[in-house]
């Protein structure tokens, strides 16, 4: 790549959604003003080499845009008909000129920029069509660079952009922001995808893999831009904080072999203090705001208990095992519960941790997991009833894919380790 | 990864304090990054004559020099730590600065992995 090509890319990295979304508001088609922003791209490609970059790139990409754009309908003979289409805006696309752009309120461009993010995260399409959709139009992300971010063939997600695309088309879904009540039901599928781009680079392993560990970045990025859109909605600053104190430890949750470091055994010398203050005013920010605290704000709070404790042995069990508590009552599930008892066992001893799993042994969600047994195998090991812990821990050995964890289960089993 | 983008105004201390125009117009700029969700960190410094500082001689001996640094061909004047995709568009970035006069210094901060494991392992902290 030259370097007239990266310096491209990284304006395109940076106006590409702004463009998009100010096409779309305008032609009322994410597919349509993909396409034409894509043209506007090659038209840098084509010029900014020799003429170098304008002034204001991102003026330029949109008068572009919309300049090829009407060129092709010409050329294509499907003028009419295409003019038809975008026919409720047409006033604006002809209209409007490079001074309209630059004069656009910021207002209006961080509507447009959200009503870009509600349409690529919009409930008529799946959860991984709408992942693939934000990180192309919303992250600029090639369908080459999404593709080896989930392990998947280019063609299989070049598909999955294109029925997306076509699916928000014939559904006519309008290009707007969901408002009062709608918003409140559409805004926990965006915060979704975002946590769902982070835990696939999150579980990915460090180095190797630049495109994977990416995706935190990005998906904090979002998750950012998100919170200063809407930030009168605590849940987009706890999803926010959320990100950010789980990326503060990065770094450290992998040994030089690659193997993965549980919190505990973390050295947190190597968490990364920028963010997790960034995390902890970002979590102050949600609880700034009126109502009570959400399952993003809840987890981020729990976060915030790990990252404030200094030593593992300073943490503040009895306020995580309270907040799972809550976390339990408004989004219950055998994980959280699983998590709680755990909590608890820290905070009051195994014997109370072991009453909350009894409470969950037959969950069927939990039958397969291996966390149940090894977690009760690792209380029943502190509660000193060492022959049933070593059950517990072949059970959980015997259930565990991971062959790293296997062997660690197995020596638990026979009392070491 | 990350960039610190150093800024070093170009000009005397007497003109150091920006005007109320000036200082909109970085706001606006800040704001910008902010949006992006691509800032970590940022401020604006003092002048040198508020400041000092320590030099030391090859042998660990440390000599303190109050400010201005009149040897200094040119001082920070203050900084923004971003989160980028790439060098390019942490320059990109750089070059939007609405500051007319002064050179914007664009680095990338290092990170633990870029060091040898020996050199990862002695190091404790912060």
């Amino acid at each position: 790549m030259t370097e007239a090509t990266r310096a491209i890319e990284a304006v395109w990295r940076i106006e590409s959604a702004r463009l998009i979304a100010g096409l779309a508001r305008m032609v009322g088609d994410v597919g349509l003003a993909e396409d034409m922003a894509q043209d506007a791209l090659v038209a840098a490609m084509e010029k900014w080499p020799e003429a170098g970059v304008p002034d204001n790139p991102g003026a330029w990409l949109m008068a572009t845009a919309k300049n090829r754009a009407i060129d092709r309908m010409r050329r294509e003979k499907t003028y009419e008909r295409k003019r038809e289409e975008v026919a409720h805006d047409t006033g604006a696309l002809f209209a409007m000129e490079r001074s309209d752009f630059e004069a656009a309120a910021d207002d209006e461009i961080g509507d447009d920029l959200l009503a870009l993010i509600f349409t690529c995260c919009h409930p008529l399409l799946s959860r991984e069509a709408r992942v693939a959709l934000t990180l192309r139009l919303l992250g600029g992300l090639t369908t080459t660079e999404i593709a080896i971010a989930f392990l998947a063939s280019e063609s299989t997600i070049a598909q999955r952009l294109v029925r997306a695309k076509r699916t928000l088309r014939e559904a006519r879904v309008p290009f707007e922001v969901p408002r009062g009540a709608e918003l409140d039901e559409r805004l926990p599928s965006v915060l979704e995808v975002i946590y769902l781009v982070f835990n696939e680079g999150y579980a990915a392993s460090t180095g190797e893999d630049w495109i994977r560990a990416d995706l935190c970045e990005e998906a904090l990025r979002l998750a950012r831009i998100l919170a200063e859109l809407v930030p009168r909605e605590p849940e987009a600053h706890g999803l926010a904080a959320l990100l950010e104190i789980q990326a503060s430890r990065l770094k450290a949750r992998r040994g030089p072999g690659g193997e993965p470091v549980l919190l505990l055994d973390q050295d947190r010398g190597r968490w990364d203090p920028l963010l997790i203050v960034r995390g902890r005013r970002a979590l102050e920010r949600a609880q700034a705001l009126p109502g009570p605290l959400g399952p993003y704000c809840l987890q981020a709070a729990i976060a915030a208990c790990h990252a404030e404790a200094i030593r593992p042995e300073e943490t503040n069990w009895v306020r995580i095992a309270a907040l799972y508590e809550a976390l339990a009552q408004i989004q219950p599930s055998p994980i959280v519960e699983l998590n709680r008892a755990v909590a608890v066992a820290m905070a009051f001893g195994p014997e109370a941790g072991l009453e909350l799993l009894a409470q969950i042994e037959d969950e069927p969600e939990l039958s397969d997991y291996h966390l149940l047994p090894s977690v009760r195998g690792d209380l029943l090991e502190k509660a000193g009833r060492h022959e049933e812990a070593s059950a517990e821990f072949k059970r959980a050995a015997n259930l565990t894919r991971n062959e790293q964890e296997r062997e660690l289960l197995l020596r638990r089993a026979e009392g070491g380790g | 990864m990350r960039f610190m983008m150093l800024m070093y105004p170009q000009l005397e201390e007497a003109d150091w304090n920006p005007t109320a125009e000036a200082v909109a117009a970085m706001g606006r700029y800040n704001e910008e990054l902010q949006k992006a969700g691509m800032l970590l960190a940022l401020d604006g410094l003092r002048p040198p004559s508020d400041g000092g500082s320590v030099s030391f001689d090859g042998e660990g001996k440390a000599t303190v020099t109050d400010g201005p640094f009149a040897e200094a061909k040119e001082v920070v004047g203050g900084y923004w730590l971003i989160q980028a995709r790439s060098k390019e568009e942490a320059l990109e970035w750089a070059s939007r600065c609405p500051d007319s006069n002064c050179r914007i210094e664009v680095r990338r901060v290092f990170e633990m992995e870029d060091f040898p494991q020996e050199v990862q392992d002695a190091y404790e902290g912060p």
